[in-house]
C-alpha cells in the first residue's frame, strides 16, 4: 500500500464531529471520547455520548493497541486509488480502551492468511502530505 | 390466537425486464403500480395511501404522488435501504387496521444496471455533504461486498462456519432460479457465465471478489421494479386474487458498536417481535424469502429470526431443506433471490411479490399447500448500520 495516494479519499470538512479526531492525527494521536456522565467510550466522535445523550464528553489519547475484530480483503475495486492496489485488508480494530475503529491491515505479505481475528495489532500512520491528516492504520503487532 | 385478517397483498407486479435501457425508475414504478391495480382488480384512483422511497430521481414523496397523479390522504417514506419495503408494508398494514386508509400502493424501480452503478465495488464517491459516517470510513478503502465480507468472516471465526456451507445458500437460490424464465432472461442479459444450476464447489470456485465472498456469493445489480396493493379486507372481499393477509411484523436496526457482535443482525430484535405479533413460530414457516444481497446476510436472517440457534446455520443450511421440493425446513428465495433473479439495489418488494406468488400458488418453484411466508429486508450494510424488518403472511 502506497504512503501517499492522492486520490485516496479523504476526511473533508466542516464536519464538525470528526473534525477534532482528524486534527489530533497531524500529530500522530489517535484520540477518542469518552462519556462525562455514564463512562461509556464514543466512537466514531460525535459532540453527544450515543448511550446517554450527555453532551458533556472528554478527548482521551489511545496507545494504539489493539486485536482484529474481524476483515475483509478487497481483490475487486472499482475506485481509483484502491483499484492497482492488489489485495488490501479492511477490518474492524477493537483498540485497548474499548472503541472499534475501521482502519487498513497493512505491513503483511499475504493479507488473507497472514490476518486473523483477535491477532494482536499496533498503530501505523500514515501520512497524507506536508500539514495533512494522517490516516491511522494497523500492522501485527 | 387467531390470525390477523385486517390488511391482505391484493395486487402484485414485478417488472420482469433486468436490463431497461431507456427507461427511468419513474416510469417503471408507474408501470408496475398499473399492472398490480389490475392484478387485484382495482382503479388507479381508489389507491389512497402513498408507499416510496420517495430516492430514486430524488423527488421525494411529494413528487412520486403528483407524477402517478394520486391524491392520497397518507404518505409514507420510509427510506432505510433494501428493507423499507417491508417496514412500509407493516406500516401500510397498521394503517389500514386503523382504519386511517384503504389502498395502500407501494412502489419501487431502479435503472441501476444501465447506470453502471457499481453498488458492490465501487467504493467512497466524495459526493454530498461530509458526514461522520464518510469521514470515519471513506478513507479506508471499503467496498460494499468487503463490509458484508468482514460479517462473514467472523461468522466463520466464531462459529466455525465453512465457505462450503455458505455455498449451499447461492444453490438453492439458483436451483430456484433455473425454474423462473424471468430469473433465466435476467441472467442471461446480463451476461452470467453459465446460467445453469450450481454446486457448492461452483461457489468456492467462483473469484473472490472480496473474501472470503466469492463471485457467486454476491448478489446482481440489474434494473428493475415492482408494486404491491395492500388493501382493507372489505376492499379485498371484491378483489380479482385471493387475499394474501399481512399477519404480523417487526422492525429494528443496528449499527457498529464497540465490542458489539457483527454477526448478529437487527432481524434477533424484529424476528421474534415480527413472529410474536403474528403469533405464529419459524417452524411453521413454508417460504423464507430472506434478502440475499449476499450469502452473508441469509445466513444471519436465518438464525437472527430463530429458524435454527445462532451459529448454527451453516448446517442448517447444508441440509438441503432449503429447495422449495424439500422438507424439513422452509423453501427459501423461490424466485432465485437477488443471487439469481432481481436486485436493482432495493429488493425488498420482491421478497412480498415472490411471498404473495407463493401464497396465491403461481409461483414458479411452488411448494404444495403454502400457507405462511416470513419476508424478511435487510438494508443498509450489514457490517455497520443496517435495518431488518420482518413481515409475515398468510393465506387463508
Ligand atoms: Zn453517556
Amino acid at each position: 500500500m502506497t504512503q501517499n495516494s492522492p486520490l485516496r479519499p479523504q476526511p473533508r470538512f466542516p464536519e464538525p464531529d470528526t473534525e477534532p479526531f482528524w486534527e489530533a492525527t497531524k500529530n500522530r494521536e489517535l484520540k477518542y471520547q469518552t462519556c462525562n456522565s455514564c463512562s461509556e467510550v464514543i466512537f466514531y466522535p460525535r459532540a453527544h455520548c450515543p448511550s446517554c445523550g450527555s453532551l458533556e464528553t472528554s478527548w482521551n489519547t489511545s496507545k494504539g493497541d489493539g486485536a482484529v475484530y474481524t476483515y475483509s480483503v478487497i481483490l475487486q475495486s472499482r475506485h481509483p486509488a484502491f483499484k492497482d492496489l492488489g489485495p488490501y485488508a479492511l477490518a474492524y480494530v477493537d483498540l485497548d480502551e474499548g472503541f472499534r475503529i475501521m482502519s487498513n491491515i497493512v505491513n503483511v505479505a499475504d493479507p488473507v492468511n497472514d490476518i486473523s481475528c483477535g491477532m494482536r495489532v499496533k498503530l501505523n500512520w500514515h501520512d497524507q502530505g506536508e500539514g495533512e491528516i494522517a490516516l491511522p492504520m494497523f500492522e501485527p503487532a | 390466537m387467531s390470525q390477523r385478517r385486517e390488511a391482505a397483498i391484493v395486487g402484485i407486479h414485478e417488472y420482469p425486464l433486468r436490463v431497461a435501457p431507456g427507461v427511468s425508475s419513474l416510469q417503471i414504478k408507474a408501470a408496475s403500480a398499473a399492472k398490480a391495480l389490475s392484478d387485484a382488480g382495482l382503479n388507479w384512483q381508489d389507491v389512497d395511501a402513498v408507499y416510496d422511497t420517495g430516492t430514486h430521481q430524488n423527488i421525494g414523496g411529494l413528487g412520486i404522488s403528483e407524477y402517478l397523479g394520486l391524491k392520497p390522504d397518507l404518505i409514507d417514506t420510509t427510506s432505510v435501504g433494501g428493507s423499507s419495503y417491508e417496514f412500509q408494508a407493516n406500516h401500510a398494514a397498521t394503517m389500514i387496521a386503523s382504519g386511517k386508509a384503504n389502498v395502500a400502493l407501494l412502489t419501487y424501480g431502479s435503472t441501476a444496471h444501465s447506470d453502471r452503478r457499481a453498488i458492490g465495488t465501487g467504493g467512497a464517491t466524495g459526493q454530498g455533504s461530509p458526514t461522520p459516517f464518510n469521514n470515519m470510513e471513506d478513507p479506508w478503502g471499503m467496498t460494499l461486498i468487503s463490509n458484508y465480507g468482514m460479517v462473514k468472516a467472523r461468522h466463520m471465526h466464531q462459529y466455525g462456519t465453512t465457505d462450503e456451507q455458505f455455498a449451499n445458500i447461492s444453490v438453492a437460490t439458483r436451483y430456484h432460479a433455473m425454474r423462473n424464465p424471468e430469473a433465466v432472461k435476467a441472467m442471461t442479459d446480463l451476461e452470467f457465465v453459465g446460467v445453469n444450476e450450481i454446486t457448492t464447489q461452483d461457489v468456492m470456485d467462483s473469484r473472490l471478489i472480496a473474501w472470503p465472498l466469492h463471485l457467486l456469493e454476491c448478489c446482481m445489480v440489474s434494473d428493475g421494479g415492482g408494486a404491491v396493493v395492500i388493501a382493507s379486507k372489505e376492499v379485498a372481499a371484491n378483489c380479482t386474487k385471493k387475499p394474501v393477509w399481512i399477519i404480523g411484523g417487526g422492525e429494528a436496526t443496528k449499527y457498529r458498536e464497540n465490542g458489539g457482535d457483527i454477526t448478529v443482525s437487527a432481524g434477533a430484535q424484529s424476528g421474534p417481535r415480527a413472529f410474536a405479533d403474528a403469533g405464529v413460530t419459524p417452524d411453521e414457516i413454508d417460504i423464507l424469502m430472506a434478502y440475499d444481497s449476499f450469502s452473508i446476510t441469509v445466513m444471519c436472517m436465518i438464525e437472527d429470526l430463530g429458524f435454527c440457534s445462532k451459529g448454527e446455520g451453516g448446517d442448517y443450511v447444508s441440509s438441503g431443506i432449503l429447495k422449495f421440493d424439500q422438507s424439513g425446513g422452509p423453501a427459501l428465495n423461490t424466485d432465485g433471490g437477488g443471487l439469481s433473479s432481481n436486485h436493482p439495489g432495493e429488493r425488498g418488494i420482491f421478497l412480498l411479490l415472490e411471498s404473495a406468488r407463493q401464497l396465491r400458488g403461481e409461483s414458479t418453484a411452488q411448494v404444495n399447500d403454502a400457507k405462511l411466508a416470513v419476508a424478511v429486508g435487510n438494508g443498509g450494510q450489514l457490517g455497520s448500520r443496517h435495518s431488518t424488518s420482518a413481515t409475515i403472511l398468510a393465506a387463508d
